[in-house]
């Protein structure tokens, strides 16, 4: 049947990626918890998505906070309701917009830049003299990026989070003439320590998915500068997607009872 | 008769339809250098890889020590490959570490010693395949070709393995230096008792480091011998490669 045999196949090979990408992260995960551990590549991994994403992650969170302030001010002045921009600022950042946007913008950062590096050391055959040295590649390039995604993204995240709700006050002080002292009150009083907590959770399960998709494509990139380039957009396309449907998945097992 | 250090029996590996490897047999013994001559293509590299498990041969059997090594796990694998050295054919250097880190990985991911000592000994290995110390601290990008193959002939000797495999390590070395790496070849079989398998298309490398030569074409071993033989040999294949010429049996361009 010709018309049948294409779906079929392609049936299959989703089959194939789904199980191989679940024994990989298998595999990588049972190296994150057993010796010999690298230090010293988990620092360089560490410093080069917490404190090297600084930038990116602040500005973003800084201009979101700021045209948060804006709309919703612009919104609630309507219905009289101006009074509510200082806690819509601080909840949409806090549960959302400071993990999803932080997420996405170490997506494009650390994700592209994993998948390349590994990409070129498999097509270069440099995973292959690490097995002939007595090294687990697994262990030696998967798992320090797996263990800095998850411990870096909840610390970028608070500081996105904070600087955030900064954008939102330098607005709303600023721009929007409100008093500085009730504008921080109405920040706290209605924020929930769940909000921030959330926030976390989506940061650290992000920056699993970032460093998986990167380690992942990269390492099973094949042929050369071109599949290596392949690898990088996937990764960045498939951390993305991943990191949207988990959004929604996290916050609705967060808030939905 | 002793068990050699190596044994490949029938060894088959395919890639879809393109048989690399059909039948494939290749014994080398304690102590020995065999150097495998081929035309371009014919499956040389792909034959270390599955002796490293790099990949997996489809059927017939390798076995190291009189081990088996086809299907076993990692951690047996891990405990093999311990014992063996690799020069790759594109040098394959770590481009994240300098040199130094590179010829001393083995002998840090073993454990062998500090790192200190150990930048020592890359140091000294790096002289002996004429690269001074100046170029220790460089990165692999910053390195010339041939500057390159060498670093990653120190790297497969570094942690002094009881076997080596070198593919192609000379290729794009003057014929000097060229000379230097044969030389360091010879006295890791002769002076350690080393077990030595390269992988050359230069016929002069390949009088000076082996002991035995076998040729590889259409994926078996056509002939094998000594390499006092090589050139007494009726073999139309052997007699056409080793003399280079265009005309004869193997087809240009198109074997396999
Ligand atoms: N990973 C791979 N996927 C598909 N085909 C491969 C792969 N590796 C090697 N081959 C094929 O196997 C054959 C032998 O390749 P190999 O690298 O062993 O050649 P070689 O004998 O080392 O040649 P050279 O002397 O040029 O290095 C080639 O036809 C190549 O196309
Ligand atoms: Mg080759």
């Amino acid at each position: 049947m010709p018309v049948l045999q294409p779906i079929g196949r392609m049936f299959l090979s989703f089959l194939e990626a789904t199980g191989r990408l679940t024994l990989f992260t298998l595999v990588s995960l049972s190296h994150c918890v057993r010796p010999p551990f690298y230090p010293r590549l988990i620092g360089r991994q560490m410093l080069e998505i917490g404190y090297f994403s600084l930038p990116v992650v602040g500005l973003t969170a800084i201009f979101t906070g700021m045209v948060l302030a804006l709309q919703s001010h612009t919104g609630f002045s309507r219905f009289s309701a101006e009074g509510a921009v200082a806690t819509v600022v601080v909840l949409s950042i806090t549960r959302e917009l400071g993990p999803v946007l932080a997420g996405l913008m170490v997506a494009g950062r650390i994700g592209a830049a994993m998948a390349a590096e590994i990409g070129t050391m498999r097509v270069t055959e440099q995973i292959d003299a690490l097995t002939t040295l007595s090294t687990n590649p697994y262990k030696y390039l998967v798992a320090p990026r797996l263990i800095a995604g998850v411990t870096m993204l909840p610390l970028l995240v608070l500081v996105a989070d904070s600087i955030g709700v900064f954008g939102g006050y330098l607005i709303g002080v600023y721009r929007l003439d409100f008093n500085p002292a009730s504008y921080l009150t109405r920040t706290w009083e209605y924020l929930e320590i769940m909000d921030v907590v959330s926030g976390v959770v989506k940061a650290a399960v992000y920056g699993f998915i970032i460093a998986l998709m990167g380690c992942y494509h990269g390492y099973h990139s094949t042929g050369g500068a071109q599949g290596v380039g392949g690898a990088t957009t996937n990764a960045v396309v498939s951390a993305s997607i991943l990191i949207l449907t988990f959004n929604y998945v996290i916050t609705a097992l967060f808030f939905s009872s | 008769m002793t068990t050699p250090k190596l044994e490949l029996t029938d060894v088959h590996k395919r890639f879809g339809a393109n048989r690399v490897l059909d039948g494939f047999d290749l014994s080398v013994g304690r102590g020995e250098s065999v150097v495998v001559l081929g035309g371009s293509g014919t499956g040389k590299s792909v034959m270390l890889k599955c002796i490293l498990g790099l990949l997996h041969p489809e059927a017939g059997s390798i076995k190291v020590d009189g081990e088996e090594t086809v299907g076993i796990g990692q951690r047996e694998r891990d405990r093999i490959n311990r014992q063996i050295g690799m020069l790759f054919q594109g040098a394959a250097l770590f481009d994240s570490l300098p040199v130094w880190e590179n010829v001393a990985f083995g002998l840090l991911a073993q454990k062998r010693c500090g790192r200190r000592s150990a930048r020592d000994r890359a140091v000294e290995i790096l002289g002996q395949v004429g690269l001074g110390e100046r170029i220790a601290d460089l990165y692999p990008a910053e390195l010339s070709g041939g500057m390159r193959k060498r670093v990653g002939l120190a790297r497969a000797v570094a942690t002094r393995p009881a076997i080596m495999f070198f593919d192609e390590p000379t290729t794009g070395l003057d014929p000097i230096m060229s000379d230097v790496i044969n030389n360091l070849i010879c006295s890791s079989v002769k002076d350690l008792g080393a077990t030595a398998l390269s992988i050359t298309h230069d016929i002069a490398s390949a009088r000076k480091i082996a002991d035995r030569v076998a040729m590889i074409y259409q994926g078996r071993i056509i002939w094998a011998g000594a390499v006092a033989e090589m050139d007494q040999v009726d073999n139309p294949y052997v007699d056409q490669f080793i003399h280079g010429r265009a005309e004869g049996p193997i087809t240009s361009g198109m074997a396999g």
